[in-house]
């Protein structure tokens, strides 16, 4: 057991309430006694303040306010008095459900694990803390209830703080989660209201603590060079310059890498300029973009494994009134998240520190006592705030960089790419290939649709257990469901790794590429059928869909005519459990710059837990997909990653900022994502504004000069 | 050599190189690690300090450059009024999500208050757009802003 957890449970004199998060994605298992395995504690203590240990990183998506509202929901407590720890990192205990038991944050999934287990772990609490009270009162509990951290006797006007309850508390039998009532909606305090984050105060004084502000006694400060061409590996390094600059320690050789150890990264970054690096570049010296996506193309042109089969596509496309086909492409992203990747290590003969902000601590433990052959008991991590995520700090790879360089430094060293480094060697959004082909009806309706994608499945490196049959959900998340009635549809998948080049989650996974791609091709769909784009989609959209886009379509002023040169577009949306739909207005430039003036976005994402985040997150992920679609692109030439730094891989700036409009549709459905949601709908959004403003189709990411008018 | 810096009031000795970038006494030598690394470039603001009251970015700035100046750093900007107000509307409107950018943020929209303390979106479009944020958080700062100088506006009526 870790030592963090095992502190938390034993103190004494509160009440410890474990609980389980449910093991897997899919139908609820019924409770099974001997399979209960606690993964999450509540500890209420004598002053009645309650800690909550979670499983879930803090990235700046409100998820350390969000689950305990759930919990404070239901235990009858203020927000103010219940307190968050990251979880040590330990899969047994803290697997996330809807990742198949992984530890990690990621998939838009927080909210949508904890809604029940963390509600029913709150419930469970405040029935033994009543029946304490009630005991002591010897009272019926029904005559008790909770309110405000105490129990209240209305009959006699007596009250008791959970402070002066939890000891007793504590003796009682734990009753089953299942057999606790939680309350219904309309009796929500918490749930549903604007609660105040609780991460903020740190992040407005600078005393917030992310991976990069660890501080160990002792701590050098070190920068690296890695192989430009991904398989290369070191040749030689002069490093005759670098020892002389002052502040440098130590030069440090990798396989495939070199770092420079210095008393700080001043001295580590003139250090590293210093030196002379010759390279072996290995078999992907002469690698150029074109060639990656040319052999992506020839693998798109065989048959892939089938994610979805309705009707027949053959033979309704065969009798189509009309035949529409297209081939689009997305291209490889960088992450840039401002934080750039960074770790320290201390590592001591016998054992292993880590400091680094990561969304899978657990991953980071294992992946260290692999490279230093410790038991992974010796390794510790203590996880910091995420300078943003985005899905980068689901890989280790850079804490593993830090790991070796460790094992060559004597004492802690903190290991910190610079920006060039970070964007060169990040692991990429996957490229993706996708051919369209698809049958209208006499009246423009689609019988017969076809997509075939073509790309890097990142699940069947990250969690193999996944990718069953040549598929994986995410990949063809957005792609095998989309949210209209095709009777006939065929959606094929061929999984094609790049060479010389690394994927790995992006925000918006699956969707981003897919939601892109299909609601591009149904804009093309009603161009070609001569309707507008809001009816044509509305017609055969499923009901959440449905309220949707005509919420968007009506908030935006759907069909008021608009100057020359602007353009109206929309897009809609199933993923993550949520829906939405977004109308882009753009503006673009005879000479085809485009700006974008004001997006409207209608979400329906189940029951809100925090109306504040979820606009928060509306408007993050559309800066982050906006900057993606409009700039940006990682390209290879020589083997190389070709861009630097935020110069040439552009992000958003607050001049370029869009008017962001956001509506809620209030939802009795299953809670959905919201994280990453936005990011996907945004660009086709965007790109059929453009064609709308333009007559220009973009088929092909990102925009960049694409837009000039025809 | 060694260089003497007056950071937030106090008085520093370093040995540095003279060309060691600002940043990097701040963070690494001095231990003030509130002010944060992002680009090296000056391309995305992360790092924005005062140097006698004005915005600069310490990535790009010579240690050996403001020898004698008064650098101020997010960890007291809350002492200036408009740091103060910057701050507290950051908190009120929720502004920060990771947070990474945010005391780059504070600092240049800091400085744009304490000489401008009514801008117009023209204003904040212009002293903003050198600080990106990547969490999207554009939206809030302008609103967080705007929120500071009224309450900076209010503070100087009574």
């Amino acid at each position: 057991m870790n030592t963090t957890r095992r502190r938390f449970l034993q103190s004494s004199g509160a009440l410890v309430i474990a609980f389980n998060l449910p093991a897997a994605i899919g139908p609820a298992s019924a409770a099974d006694d001997k399979s209960f395995a606690p993964n999450a504690y509540i500890r209420i203590d004598a002053n009645g303040r309650v800690t909550m240990i979670v499983a879930y990183v803090e990235m700046g998506q409100g998820t350390y306010t969000s689950i305990p509202m759930l919990i404070a929901e239901e235990l009858e407590v203020p927000l103010s008095s219940v307190r968050v720890e990251h979880a040590p990192p330990d899969e047994r205990y803290y697997g996330n459900p809807l990742l198949g038991g992984i530890q990690a944050t990621g998939n838009s999934n927080a909210v949508r694990g904890a809604w029940e287990p963390m509600r029913r772990a709150g419930a469970v609490a405040r029935t033994m803390l009543v029946q304490a009270a009630a005991q002591r009162w010897k009272v019926d509990p029904a005559s008790c209830r909770a309110e405000k951290g105490a129990v209240i006797h209305a009959a006699s006007g007596r009250r008791l703080r959970y402070g002066a309850l939890v000891a007793d508390a504590a003796k009682l039998p734990v009753p089953k989660p299942d057999s606790v009532t939680l309350k219904p909606r309309e009796q929500f305090k918490l749930i549903g209201t604007p609660a105040k984050r609780l991460d903020i105060a740190g992040k407005v004084n600078g005393t917030a603590q992310y991976g990069i502000d660890a501080k160990v006694h002792g701590m050098k400060v070190a920068t690296i060079a890695i192989s430009p061409v991904s398989g290369g590996k070191l040749r030689s390094v002069d490093d005759a310059a670098a020892k002389s600059v002052k502040g440098v320690r130590q030069i440090v050789r990798l396989d495939d890498a070199v770092a420079v150890v210095a008393d700080h990264m001043g001295a580590a970054k003139k250090g590293l300029a210093a030196l002379k690096i010759e390279w072996d570049d290995g078999p992907n010296a002469r690698l150029s973009t074109a060639d990656i996506l040319r052999d992506m193309e020839a693998a798109s042109s065989g048959s892939g494994a089938i994610a979805r089969q309705e009707g027949d596509f053959g033979k309704a496309i065969a009798g189509a009134a009309k035949r529409v086909e297209a081939v689009y492409g997305v291209p490889f992203f960088a992450h840039a998240t401002m934080e750039p990747m960074n770790a320290t290590v201390h590592l001591r003969k016998d054992s292993c520190e880590i400091w680094t902000g990561t969304q899978v601590m657990a991953r980071v433990q294992a992946a260290a006592a692999k490279v230093t052959g410790l038991p992974p008991e010796k390794v510790t991590v203590h996880n910091h705030l995420l300078g943003g995520g985005f899905g980068r700090r689901l890989e280790v790879d850079g804490v593993v960089r830090a790991v070796q360089l460790a094992m060559q430094v004597d004492g802690p060293v903190k290991l910190v790419y610079t920006r060039e480094t970070d964007v060169q060697h990040d692991m990429y959004k996957p490229a993706f290939h996708d051919r369209f082909a698809a049958g209208l009806d006499a009246q423009g309706t689609p019988v017969a649709w076809s997509h075939r994608l073509t790309g890097s499945s990142v699940i069947a490196r990250w969690a193999p257990p996944f990718f069953q049959k040549g598929l994986d959900g995410d990949t063809v998340e957005g792609a095998a469901e989309t949210p209209y009635a095709f009777p006939n549809m065929l959606v094929e998948y061929v999984q094609h790794e790049p060479r010389g080049i690394a994927t790995a989650f992006w925000r918006g996974v699956g969707p981003v590429h897919n939601v892109f791609v299909v609601e591009s091709f149904m804009d093309e769909l009603a161009a070609a059928a001569g309707k507008d784009p809001v009816a044509y989609r509305r017609a055969i959209a499923d009901p959440r869909a449905k309220a949707v886009l005509e919420l968007a379509a009506s908030k935006a002023g759907w069909g008021r005519p608009l100057p020359k040169g602007v353009g109206r577009g929309i897009a809609v949306q199933s993923a993550f459990g949520s829906y939405q739909a977004q109308v882009a207005e753009v503006e673009v430039s005879p000479k085809g710059e485009v700006s974008v003036r004001r997006i409207v976005c209608a979400v329906d994402c189940g029951p809100v837990v925090n109306p504040d985040t979820v606009r928060a997150q509306m408007q993050s992920g559309i800066v982050y997909g906006l900057s993606a679609a409009l700039f940006d692109e990682i390209t290879l030439k020589d083997g190389r990653v070709e861009q630097t730094n935020f110069g040439d891989y552009r992000v958003l700036r607050i001049n370029e900022m869009p008017q962001v409009d956001v509506h809620i549709v209030d939802s009795t459905a299953a809670p959905g994502g919201i994280g990453e949601t936005a990011t996907a709908c945004v660009m086709p959004a965007l790109t059929n504004a453009i064609f709308a403003a333009t007559g220009k189709r973009i088929r092909r990411l990102p925009v960049g000069e694409q837009a000039v008018p025809t | 050599m060694a260089y003497q810096l007056k950071v937030n009031g106090s008085v520093h000795n370093v040995d540095v190189d003279g060309d060691t970038p600002l940043l990097w006494v701040l963070r690494d030598v001095l231990g003030m690690t509130g002010t944060k690394f992002g680009c090296g470039m000056a391309l995305c603001g992360a790092c924005t300090v005062h140097l006698d009251g004005a915005p600069i970015r310490s990535c790009i700035t010579p240690v050996e450059s403001v020898a004698g100046k008064a650098v101020t750093t997010i960890e007291a900007v809350g002492k200036t009024p408009a740091g103060r107000e910057i701050q507290s509307a950051w908190l009120a409107r929720e502004v920060p999500q990771c947070g990474y950018c945010q005391s780059g943020q504070i600092m240049s929209a800091s400085a744009l208050l304490a000489t401008n303390p009514k801008p117009s979106d023209a204003d904040i479009d212009q002293a903003m757009a050198g600080n990106i944020c990547r969490c999207g958080t554009y939206v809030r700062i302008r609103e967080g802003i705007k929120h500071a100088a009224q309450s900076l506006a209010k503070r100087k009526q009574s």
